[in-house]
């Protein structure tokens, strides 16, 4: 989905507020948070994919407000809901006021029918799609067009295994884009490297 | 008015009155909630802590056969010295930074990071500041955060959409060869690892 928590790319934000060693928690409850989501996917109640997506699927204004471990909360509450774990009345009697969960997932879908094998030096293009369900290609690399360095071992395909669509594992490809082609004229000279899964590529001949 | 209209229109609870109801809910599942947190409190503070990726870096700066390896497929050469990784990251590929290339990682979608190699990723890598800019604007950002890199250096940006992890390995400051290995894996920090500062 385009969804707000895509945002590579996007202008208009200020400095990064950076300090040198800087914490992962500020407060006691985030690191229940982070054990939590923890316990449920290591209990199967859910799995990493399922999980990104429950965040990516908050209301737009409340992913943005929200701290990180906020969206996990958000996450995790969602799909124990979902999943028939806990009803949201019963969260809401217990929080002692309203508790928002995430908005309804779109379908997801399985691998491309046909993928290639792709070999270090070839020259490949981003499909140029809009997926309605999970999908984890930046939307800054759709359509552009990149060169593979490397293969990565197969991985689950997020974009079914987010919503629970069967599927077969797939490799991801190491491709390199130029940030000139990535944004012409605005960006800064680099290399922007990408882990793009198989069913996103296409052979540029 | 449906529930959830009336819901909504209710105070929305405190964040963590919410992560009480959660876990009171699991609790009373069983699924001892409190138990896992106990220990998963331990594994990110003691276990899945920066000095990790900085043991394996002086490692490599002082080993050229486990550089090598360690350069060549990742994920076996950290677990010679004792590092596991999750079994859902089944690669780890570690950057090389040289005179001449500066390595950054990032993850623009969410926080995916090599936690248990460089540490959970600290509160600026998750923010959306760091997410949205540092792919299109990594030498204003990296300036901005205190590193100016030349012109003639080569970027390389790195963006975690996938299950493959990535660690940085800094250049090892020409001042310190010969220093021991525990000497020098007190120079490396969190911030080198992922990117964003030299040695």
């Amino acid at each position: 989905m385009d969804g707000i928590h895509d945002l590579g790319g996007k202008q208009g934000f200020g400095r990064v507020r950076h300090s040198p060693a800087a914490p992962a928690f500020h407060e006691p409850w985030e690191k229940r948070v982070n054990a939590l989501y923890s316990l449920a996917v290591r209990l199967g109640i859910f799995n990493m994919d399922e999980y990104r997506h429950a965040i990516e699927r908050m209301e737009p204004r409340h992913y943005l407000s929200a701290s990180y471990y906020e969206r996990s909360l958000t996450s995790l509450a969602t799909l124990c809901v979902e999943k028939g774990i806990v009803s949201r009345d019963e969260l809401e009697r217990r929080a002692e006021g309203a508790f928002p969960l995430a908005l309804a997932s779109a379908p997801g879908r399985s691998n491309a029918p046909a993928r290639e094998r792709f070999a270090r030096g070839d020259r490949v293009r981003v499909t140029s799609e809009h997926v309605p369900g999970h999908v984890r290609m930046p939307a800054y690399i759709r359509g552009k067009a990149g060169v593979v360095l490397s293969e990565s071992p197969p991985y689950p395909f997020p974009d079914a295994a987010a919503h629970g669509v069967a599927s077969v594992d797939e490799p991801t490809y190491d491709v390199r884009f130029s940030s000139a082609d990535l944004w012409p004229s605005a960006a800064d000279a680099a290399f922007v490297h990408v882990a793009v899964f198989q069913s996103y590529l296409e052979r540029l001949r | 008015m449906t529930r959830s209209d009336s819901a909504d229109a209710r105070r929305i609870a405190p964040v963590e009155q919410r992560v009480d109801a959660i876990q009171a809910a699991l609790e009373e599942r069983g699924l001892k909630p409190g138990e896992f947190i106990v220990q998963a409190n331990h594994l990110v503070e003691e276990r899945w802590i920066p000095e990790n990726g900085a043991r394996i870096v002086a490692r490599a700066w002082t080993d050229r056969a486990f550089r090598e390896r360690l350069l060549a497929d990742g994920r076996p050469a950290v677990l010679e010295l004792g590092y596991d990784m999750p079994r859902h990251h089944r690669h780890l590929v570690v950057l090389e930074n040289t005179a001449t290339v500066h390595n950054v990682i990032c993850c623009t979608l969410c926080s995916c990071t090599a936690f248990t190699i460089v540490g959970l990723p600290p509160d600026w890598y998750k923010d959306l500041e760091y997410r949205a800019r540092v792919v299109r604007e990594s030498r204003t950002v990296l300036k901005e955060m205190g590193l100016e890199l030349p012109p003639e250096t080569e970027v390389r940006v790195w963006d975690t959409t996938a299950d493959t992890r990535y660690m940085v390995l800094p250049l090892q400051p020409a001042e310190t060869v010969g220093w021991s290995e525990a000497q020098l894996a007190q120079l490396v920090t969190q911030d080198g690892l992922i990117g964003v500062a030299r040695l």
